[in-house]
């Protein structure tokens, strides 16, 4: 079945950063560890967990600041949800989750966390702590056996959205009394298409391993390659609100694997634009008209107001001769849109390349947009001497100061110029990585790249196997 | 797909209709697994004009890839008016929507069935009862998807006023309760899919299976269960237990049956927000 392959035991885990609201405090999760930096004390947090039971002890998955910075949230593949204060960092509440999490979000009142999990079970918790049913959550709805990737709650706390890996999102009534589930659906929001890869993998080397894409379609395959396995990439990956005074009510950012970023009415489920993020960056220009350039969106966040986008990108596969690969891999980076609410339209404003080995693995952004925050990592890396890796980095620049701004450009800052500087990088990257080579870096990066590509993809029967099966099924049988 | 290809299932030649034999299945198909059958992106890609060729005229060719055809704007209805208001759900053989094509003769609806054999069979009978009876079963098609996961696909909010769940497998086993077709999870789905007022049916010869949708249907904030004389005055509960062939299988063994029907309603407490 789909989700024993997806999440299996020491499976590669991003590294995943949040930062508060406000620019307080940075936070990054590798693996089992959350490193906290107080950007305000320009020092490193440490972390004390009141509840009594220990820190996390498995991959982190999903990590939130609540709308106004008071309250943070932590959960992955130790099925523990837990609920910090921020001021000073306690840990008020874990929460045991029957199966591991995938993603969580904070209610805008702070009054509830919802968690889900990977059946496609969304759960939710009060936040009281003298809450009578202390320390169990609550099912409110569920994705029909599908990962949920994403959650998210609208700005004005009425929906809470979520999106699984069957490229579906669901805009549901978050009641006043969740707690006896939400059956309300809003709306779907369905567009995100399902892109089906056929995939040849050659295996150069431990690092290197090249993917050929031979075709996207929605349900038909060339069988050309029966004998090679089958992959997919689909689903929708991130989720992200705007909203101005105007349009209190929020629209909906969605990213994908599927290349674009999409703009939602969520009331309606209406599809609003789609920014052809891969297309319009100049990303899948190519010569050779036989390559088939599908970069993934990994994740979006955004200023309130809908100005800024960011995006990761994250090219994933492909191609008809290994020399292009080389040549593309490159192109990983920062993809900057704007929205424009009353056209309702996105557009893209700015490509920033972070160079060939850094691939956003999460970004992240306070309500101010100052400052972009990206983390490229993953923990239990195959093949390298610490099994887990952290690169932070900061983009500044990114909003227009008055209208000439020419020259209020995005630059990627220097290692001493990040706030909080040498300090900041050393808690959270961990000192061990700061003190490697170049060398030690790029095959780390390299691992990263790796990791994160087979994140994407989606394992499937081989056509071969699957025939296979078919056949020796009782209704194929009289077809001999 | 090839797999779908017609090739040695003559039909009968008194009645022109297909032969069962030809399209025997497994008995079940396990709707967790990943099939590879297209689905429509958004309810406005269902090819309408494929399904209903005489209420849907077009200019473009039929698609053999499939039911629907998602990748060709062309085949677009935005301007359609009418739309799938029956659906019934796990379709089986297809007797359900056979006998409430003429009942309802202008009420669109389809049958959605997991396993491609079955789903081929229900085609050809369709096409063929469309054949021996010109003008007539035009309003009925079939398609083969996972109902669990893409009804949203194929209907939008509110759009349906019948669902219809005529034994469905029961699925014994606790673990295996979550492939049940009616859960409290789904339940949001068809609520979502139904209008207000419309109606669930949902029957079963498996007491237990029976209790559990009662219990699941009763317990849902958006489903109330429907009168007595409401009941009794509805002309397709007698369809319930006679049309389809696993209703007629219950029968001949005189096996006991278990009915539930629900309407969709809208609560009127404001709690959740001024939204619906
Ligand atoms: C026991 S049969 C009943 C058929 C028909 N309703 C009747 O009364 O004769 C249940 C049917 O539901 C179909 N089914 C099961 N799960 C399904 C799913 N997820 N989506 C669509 N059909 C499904 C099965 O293939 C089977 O044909």
């Amino acid at each position: 079945m789909e989700e024993s392959m997806m999440m299996e035991e020491g499976e590669v885990a991003p590294a995943l950063i949040a930062i508060h609201p406000v620019e307080k405090s940075v936070v990054v999760a590798i693996g089992s560890e959350l490193r906290v930096f107080d950007l305000q004390e320009d020092c490193a947090s440490s972390l004390v967990d009141d509840s009594g039971r220990p820190l996390h002890m498995d991959s982190i998955r999903a990590i939130s600041f609540g709308a106004d910075g008071r309250l943070f949230v932590s959960a992955g593949d130790d099925k523990l949800v837990k609920i910090w204060t921020t001021n000073p960092w306690h840990c008020i509440r874990t929460v045991l989750s029957e199966k591991r999490v995938s993603a969580l979000a904070i209610s805008p009142d702070n009054l509830f966390v919802s968690f889900a999990d990977k059946f496609g079970v969304v759960w939710v918790v009060s936040t009281e702590v003298d809450d009578e049913r202390k320390d169990e959550a609550s099912p409110i709805f569920a994705h029909y056996c599908s990962i949920i990737t994403s959650l998210e709650f609208s700005p004005d706390g009425r929906f809470i959205v979520s999106a699984d890996r069957d490229f579906k999102i669901r805009v549901t009534v978050f009641p006043k009394r969740p707690l006896s589930g939400a059956h309300e659906i809003q709306s779907f929001c369905l567009g995100h298409t399902e892109w089906v890869f056929v995939i040849i993998t050659i295996f150069i080397s431990t690092f290197w391993h090249f993917v050929i894409c031979i075709e996207k379609v929605t349900g038909r395959f060339s069988f050309e390659f029966a004998s090679h396995s089958f992959f997919a990439v689909r689903f929708v990956t991130c989720l992200s609100f705007v909203c101005t005074q105007e349009y209190p009510q929020g629209f909906l950012l969605s990213g994908s694997g599927d290349s674009t970023v999409r703009l939602w009415d969520i009331t309606s489920g209406f599809l609003l634009d789609t920014c052809e993020v891969g297309m319009e960056a100049g990303l899948l220009e190519s010569d050779d008209k036989e390559e088939t350039l599908c970069p993934a969106i990994t994740d979006i966040c955004a200023s309130p107001d809908g100005s800024l986008i960011a995006v990761a990108i994250q090219r994933q596969l492909f191609m008809t001769n290994p020399i292009s690969f080389f040549a593309l891999c490159s192109l990983h980076g920062v993809v900057l849109l704007s929205c424009n609410l009353s056209g309702r339209t996105l557009s893209i404003t700015k490509v920033v390349s972070m160079g060939g080995t850094f691939i956003p693995t999460s970004l992240a952004m306070s309500s101010s947009a100052e400052h972009l925050w990206i983390v490229t990592g993953a923990s239990n890396l195959p093949a390298l001497d610490s099994p887990s890796f952290a690169r932070v980095s900061v983009i500044s620049g990114l909003k227009k100061h008055g209208s000439d701004s020419s020259d209020d450009k995005p630059v990627v800052l220097d290692d001493n110029e990040i706030p909080g500087g040498s300090k900041l990088l050393e808690k959270l990257q961990g000192s061990v990585s700061i003190s490697k080579g170049e060398e030690a870096l790029a095959a780390a990066a390299e691992a990263v790249k790796i990791a994160m590509r087979n994140l994407l993809i989606k394992r499937q029967y081989s056509v071969e196997k699957r025939e296979l099966r078919k056949k020796s099924r009782n209704d194929r049988k009289l077809k001999q | 797909m090839s797999e779908n290809k017609k090739v040695m299932n003559k039909p009968n030649k008194s009645t022109g209709l297909p032969r069962k034999r030809f399209y025997r299945a497994r008995a079940h198909s396990n709707p967790l697994s990943d099939s590879h059958f297209p689905v429509p992106l958004t309810p406005s890609h269902v090819d309408y004009a494929l399904h209903y060729p005489q209420y849907f005229q077009t200019d473009h060719t039929i698609a053999d890839n499939g039911d629907v055809n998602n990748n060709s704007t062309a085949s677009l209805h935005k301007t359609q008016s009418k739309k799938i208001q029956f659906a019934d759900i796990g379709c089986g053989f297809g007797g359900l929507i056979v006998s409430l094509s003429t009942l309802f003769p202008e009420t669109l609806m389809i049958g959605m069935e997991i396993r491609d054999k079955v789903t081929e069979y229900v085609k050809e009978r369709i096409l063929a009862l469309r054949e021996t009876n010109p003008g007539q079963y035009q309003n009925i098609s079939v398609v083969r998807t996972n109902s669990m996961k893409y009804i949203p696909n194929f209907f939008e909010k509110g759009q349906l006023s019948k669902m219809f769940f005529l034994f469905p497998d029961p699925h014994f086993k606790e673990k295996n309760h979550r492939r049940r077709v009616i859960s409290p999870h789904l339940l949001d789905e068809y609520a979502y899919t139904l209008e207000s007022g419309g109606i669930i049916y949902t029957i079963t010869d498996v007491e237990e299976l029976g209790e559990w949708m009662k219990a699941c249907l009763e317990d849902h904030p958006l489903f109330e269960a429907i009168s007595e004389e409401e009941f009794a005055a509805d002309p397709v509960v007698k369809l319930l237990t006679s049309a389809t062939e696993e209703g007629q299988k219950v029968a001949r063994n005189n096996g006991e049956t278990f009915t539930a029907m629900f309407r969709r309603i809208s609560p009127s407490d404001t709690e959740s927000g001024d939204v619906l």
